[in-house]
């Protein structure tokens, strides 16, 4: 997954990184700084998730958006707003949770009940 | 930015002084604010006042906020005394308000976890049902020139203008439009009715503040914001993620004898989800546009799909 490159992995440099600002850098700040350097470290959390989570998340979304019968989200979008959804949104809803938890679980996995 | 240098040197007192018609302003110091106003906090004769001033270069004003807080405070809504109005005044340079300073605290994880709020966090939730209450006893008419756009409209508007397809977002925009509440009063609305934007003492309820996005349309928008996932910040009760649709609903009906409609208050609530995802898609385009580059902006951007997720929670509840 990292060929051609050497260690540290991707992932790795993201954890360097935040270990530094963890460390380091929180150490020497306070009140409205501290909240934004708080707010870069969770930015490189959802990167390194990304990175790790992120392929087969793509392919579960495409595969979502083919068994409803569209390219895109765009296009999907356009059809509901059209109304063709709109005795089927159980089904609808049903098939999009999966994809939306994927987001979840990348960006904020404390926030899946 | 020449009457900014001075202030520092006495000036902007000695002006603010003249306004309140206090002998002598002391200790004016500047809080980090909005976009839009600068917050600064002050002594005057003995008292701690905060002024509100709209930023150099915004074209804004401070709009009705000044006659809004007014007649909130009219209709027994605790909120900060209103000292000056300054909307129309140039003395300041800029559009300013005074208010009396209010103690409390405004951080929602403060107010849920810590020991000084133990009392407070049993009645927050009456509270806000009653400040709720007194705000829609003011009628539509009481101030006027209030907005009264149709929120669905509305954010309809700016989601097509973002122009990031969220195919959740659409079966909410579909299901809300074909559910609208029935028979909805016009009232006074105060906007933005959350944990964050109220003060709470060791008592509870200090102050309701930020009163900017007042409007004329259905009360049940307030309630229904303050019960939307983002505004409970990660606690487990629906209101301000500390207390219960009855505590709310019970003091609401105690002051207004209107006793709030769950399936109403639960439609605003998903369309406050909706609007809180268009928000954060909006922050997440201020900072990608380079309208305002900053990080903060951008991680806003991955929130957006926290509330697809709850609307899929809400919406297969609701087409059962």
């Amino acid at each position: 997954m990292t060929a051609p490159h050497d260690r540290p992995t991707a992932s790795e440099l993201l954890q360097a990184v935040k270990e530094w600002m963890e460390q380091d850098l929180m150490a020497g700040v306070d009140g409205r700084l501290a909240f934004h350097v708080r707010v870069a470290m969770n930015m490189l959390d959802i990167v390194d998730r990304e990175i790790t989570l992120g392929a087969p998340m793509e392919v579960r979304h495409e595969e979502v958006l083919r068994g409803l019968g569209v390219a895109s989200d765009a296009e999907l979008s356009h059809k509901i707003r059209m109304g063709e959804w709109d005795t089927d949104f159980p089904q609808l809803l049903e098939a999009l949770r999966p994809v939306v938890e994927d987001k979840v679980r990348v960006a904020n996995p404390k926030y899946l009940r | 930015m020449a009457k900014l240098g001075m202030a520092s040197g006495g000036e902007l007192e000695h002006d603010i002084a003249r306004v309140m018609n206090a002998s002598e302003v002391t200790n004016l110091r500047r809080l980090s604010g909005g976009a839009s106003r600068e917050t600064w906090m002050l002594s005057a004769d003995g008292n701690d006042y905060v002024m509100q001033r709209v930023r150099a270069g915004r074209p804004d004003g401070l709009g009705l906020e000044p006659q809004v807080l007014a007649a909130a405070h009219r209709a027994g809504v605790p909120v900060p005394e209103l000292v000056v109005d300054g909307s129309e005044s140039t003395e300041l340079e800029r559009p300013f308000m005074i208010v009396r300073a209010v103690q409390g605290e405004s951080i929602a994880r403060k107010i849920q976890r810590d020991e000084e709020f133990t009392e407070a966090r049993g009645v927050l939730a009456s509270q806000l049902g009653a400040a709720a209450a007194r705000t829609h006893q003011i009628s539509a008419d009481e101030v006027s020139g209030l907005n009264q756009s149709d929120q669905l409209t509305m954010y309809r508007n700016v989601m097509d203008e973002l122009g990031e397809p969220h195919p959740v977002f659409e079966i909410a925009f579909r299901w809300l439009d074909a559910h609208r509440p029935a028979h909805a009063r016009q009232t006074l609305v105060h906007g933005d009715f959350r944990l964050g934007n109220v003060l709470v003492g060791s008592q509870g309820l200090a102050a309701v503040l930020d009163w900017e996005l007042a409007h004329v349309g259905d009360p049940m928008e307030d309630l229904g914001w303050l019960c939307v996932r983002a505004w409970r910040f990660g606690g487990a009760h629906p209101v301000a993620g500390i207390g219960s649709y009855e505590q709310l609903f019970d003091a609401y009906e105690s002051v207004s004898g209107v006793r709030p409609d769950f399936d109403a208050v639960r439609w605003w609530e998903v369309l406050g989800t909706l609007k809180w995802g268009i928000i954060c898609i909006n922050q997440a385009t201020t900072h990608l546009r380079g309208i305002s580059r900053s990080h903060e902006l951008a991680a806003i951007g991955r929130r957006v799909c926290e509330n697809e997720y709850d609307l899929i929670e809400y919406l297969t509840e609701m087409v059962k």
